[in-house]
């Protein structure tokens, strides 16, 4: 276990550095940055001292590594547009993205796991349907139209919750289920798929003939097989979650890190894209590791990588 | 031979397929005692793993099964509400399958499996399922046995980890071990040492032992009893010597010409080979199943067979021909 932790381990900072090329890189690709920073009406010779003052007339080897290294104590630069440092500007929107980010992720897979073992349990049954309808559903319905029927029912019609803002928990309520249904039927046709197959399986077959009464041989020797691959799938799916949010943080005026990411995209302003791009990847990559380290656990032939 | 453990009576499965319903098991009959072993033979797919199944209740959802009596140490088990099956499987009732590489969980330690085994049935310390999980995997001939314990399943090979259901299903002393073709997915070296294990474990233990083989050299030498099935239907039942010195069924005597008998098959002599193949098992069928493959068939044939004993005490078998080979009626013509 040791072992293949710290391979995974190794394999997600090669990675990190790869992605931390890839967003320092950014800044360039959109054209020379001192232009972009003087602006239309700069002169020559303001760029050039612009070019001297940031450091962009450096080799680029140099500047990549001055970067990283500032970017290792927290320094990721200016925002042009804002007139704070992007580490406090990401930072500040981040525990919005968070919290919804995680709350939706959890609601999917509380919704999604029970009834794709449900619909697996008994195949072709009300449930099943009743699941088949609810991922349909999910991947029809436009999460900016499901956002809106929900706050003309619940605030509007019915007052019960706040339609914007983050103040409260209350103010997520309509954000996690909109996005968090949006994750559900992919983690739930996983759910049933693997655990259909599984409840075929030989050694289920074993359990039931050792006398291990129905729900034990469904939660112990049944499920665990079973999510090894949704374990995965739900890392990745909150991952979209963290980048996808732009929408619902958009409708419902969560001024998180997925607003930002738009607002700034819109605005060239670029080290705040780069910061966000490297917070984001590097939040990407934790999860995987750890959905990694979930599934050795879960599955011990996995260990022996 | 000691009290009886099993008695199956006129057991039936009907598996209702798309193009008509299929009749796996159609009626078959017998009883397994005490420290005895009795050895279900016959072609692949003529019934015997949910004959099996069937006994155990396991048998595939859509399946139906019936019987007249299904009794296991005395008491009847055929209408049991699937709560109180879960009592007895594992615990008076174990079975053993035909495949050890997938037969055990990959994601949980042996001693998990064994451990967990003991402790759905009895009251017993963690502690104590452990010891004793620990002299089983000895007594089944697994060295180490102790750090064994807490390895997976895809650590062992293919004869350890049937060696490891063997122990699991004595975990908790039961009174009948079904073993389904314990060896077929075996090495042929290890497949002669895991059916002596087996049948050194049953006279240990004192259980009675269904084993379902194809190989007859094995019945030949663990086997109390022999039962031989064909297309769902079981057509002879006997002692081992008996169905093996006088065999009265045609294809009994078509299964024993297929094997060679040291000191009795010369070197050189061709085996024999039962042509044909076996009747489909979906819809009704009426007259001996085995008339279309057999050397003595006769107009008779085309109605069903009577149960007939046989020329040992015991041995009883589904046929025309009575046990001498004579035809019916053939003693009255002058
Ligand atoms: N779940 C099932 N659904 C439909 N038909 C089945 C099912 N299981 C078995 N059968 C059929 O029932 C018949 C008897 O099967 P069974 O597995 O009992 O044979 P067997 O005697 O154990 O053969 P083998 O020696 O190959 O293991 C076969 O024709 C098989 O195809
Ligand atoms: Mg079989």
């Amino acid at each position: 276990m040791l072992v293949y932790s710290l391979k995974r381990l190794a394999l997600a900072l090669v990675v990190a550095v790869t992605v931390s090329i890839i967003s320092f890189g950014l800044l360039y690709l959109s054209g020379d940055p001192a232009i972009a920073m003087g602006g239309e009406s700069a002169t020559a010779e303001d760029i050039q001292a612009i070019r001297v003052f940031y450091g962009f007339d450096r080799p680029l080897v140099v500047q990549y590594l001055d970067w990283v290294a500032r970017a290792l104590h927290g320094d990721l630069g200016k925002s042009y547009y804002f007139d704070a440092s992007v580490f406090d500007l990401v930072f500040q929107r981040l525990p919005v993205t968070l919290t919804l980010g995680l709350s939706a992720i959890l609601f999917a897979i509380a919704l999604a796991v029970p009834l794709g073992i449900a619909a697996a349990v008994r195949p072709n049954s009300l449930i099943d349907r009743l699941a088949l309808l609810i991922s349909v559903m999910g991947q029809a319905l436009p999460s900016f139209w499901f956002a809106l029927m929900l706050i003309v029912l619940l605030s509007v019609t019915y007052p019960l919750l706040p339609p914007s803002g983050s103040e409260t928990w209350a103010h997520f309520v309509m954000p996690t289920v909109v996005l968090g249904y949006y994750a559900t039927p992919a983690i739930m046709r996983l759910t049933r798929a693997g655990m259909l197959e599984v409840l075929t399986s030989d050694y289920i077959r074993t359990a039931r003939a050792k006398g291990l009464r129905p729900p034990v041989v469904l939660a112990k020797h049944a499920l665990r097989n079973a999510v090894i691959p949704v374990v995965s799938l739900a890392a990745v799916q909150f991952g979209f979650m963290l980048g996808g949010s732009i929408v619902v943080e958009s409708v419902f005026a969560l001024h998180g890190a997925g607003f930002l990411a738009w607002e700034s995209i819109s605005r060239n302003d670029l080290p705040t894209v780069q910061g966000l791009i490297l917070v984001f990847s590097l939040i990407y990559i934790t999860l995987t590791f750890l959905s990694d380290l979930v599934n050795a656990w879960l599955d011990p032939r996995i260990r022996i990588g | 031979m000691g009290e009886r453990i099993l008695e199956v009576e006129n057991l039936t499965v009907d598996i209702p397929l798309a193009v008509g319903t299929l009749h796996p098991v159609q009626g078959i009959s017998f009883h397994v005692d005490r420290g005895e072993t009795l050895c279900i033979v016959g072609e692949s797919g003529c019934g015997k793993s949910l004959a099996s199944l069937a006994i155990m209740d396991l048998l595939p959802k859509r399946a139906v099964r019936r019987a007249d009596r299904l009794v296991l140490d005395g008491k009847d088990i055929l209408n049991l509400p699937e709560s109180r099956m879960c009592d007895i499987r594992g615990n008076t009732m174990g079975m053993i399958f035909q495949e050890p590489m997938t037969s055990l969980n990959p994601v949980y330690t042996i001693g998990n499996q064994m451990i967990e085994t003991l402790r759905r049935h009895r009251r017993v310390s963690v502690e104590d399922a452990r010891d004793r999980a620990i002299s089983l995997l000895e007594k089944v001939g697994i060295s180490a046995a102790a750090s064994r314990l807490g390895q997976y399943p895809h650590q062992l090979s293919g004869g350890l980890r049937q060696r490891v259901m063997i122990a699991m299903m004595l975990m908790c002393g039961p009174d009948l071990i079904i073993a389904d073709e314990p060896t077929t997915a075996l090495d042929v070296t290890i497949q002669a040492q895991i059916l002596l294990l087996l049948a050194e474990l049953q006279r240990e233990f004192n259980m009675g032992l269904i084993l379902i083989t194809h190989d007859l050299g094995v019945v030949a030498r663990i086997a109390d009893r022999v039962a031989v099935m064909y297309a769902g239907q079981m057509v002879e039942q006997g002692s081992a010597a008996s169905i093996f010195t006088h065999p009265a069924h045609p294809y009994t005597r078509g299964l024993l010409d297929c094997i060679p008998i040291p000191g009795k098959t010369r070197r050189g002599q061709p085996l024999g080979s039962i042509p044909g193949i076996v009747p489909s098992l979906i819809g009704t069928v009426t007259g001996c199943r085995f008339a279309a493959r057999c050397p003595r068939v006769l107009d008779v044939c085309a109605t069903d067979p009577p149960f007939r004993d046989g020329p040992a005490p015991g041995q009883a078998y589904r046929c025309h021909l009575d046990s001498t080979g004579s035809e019916p009626g053939a003693g009255a013509t002058p």
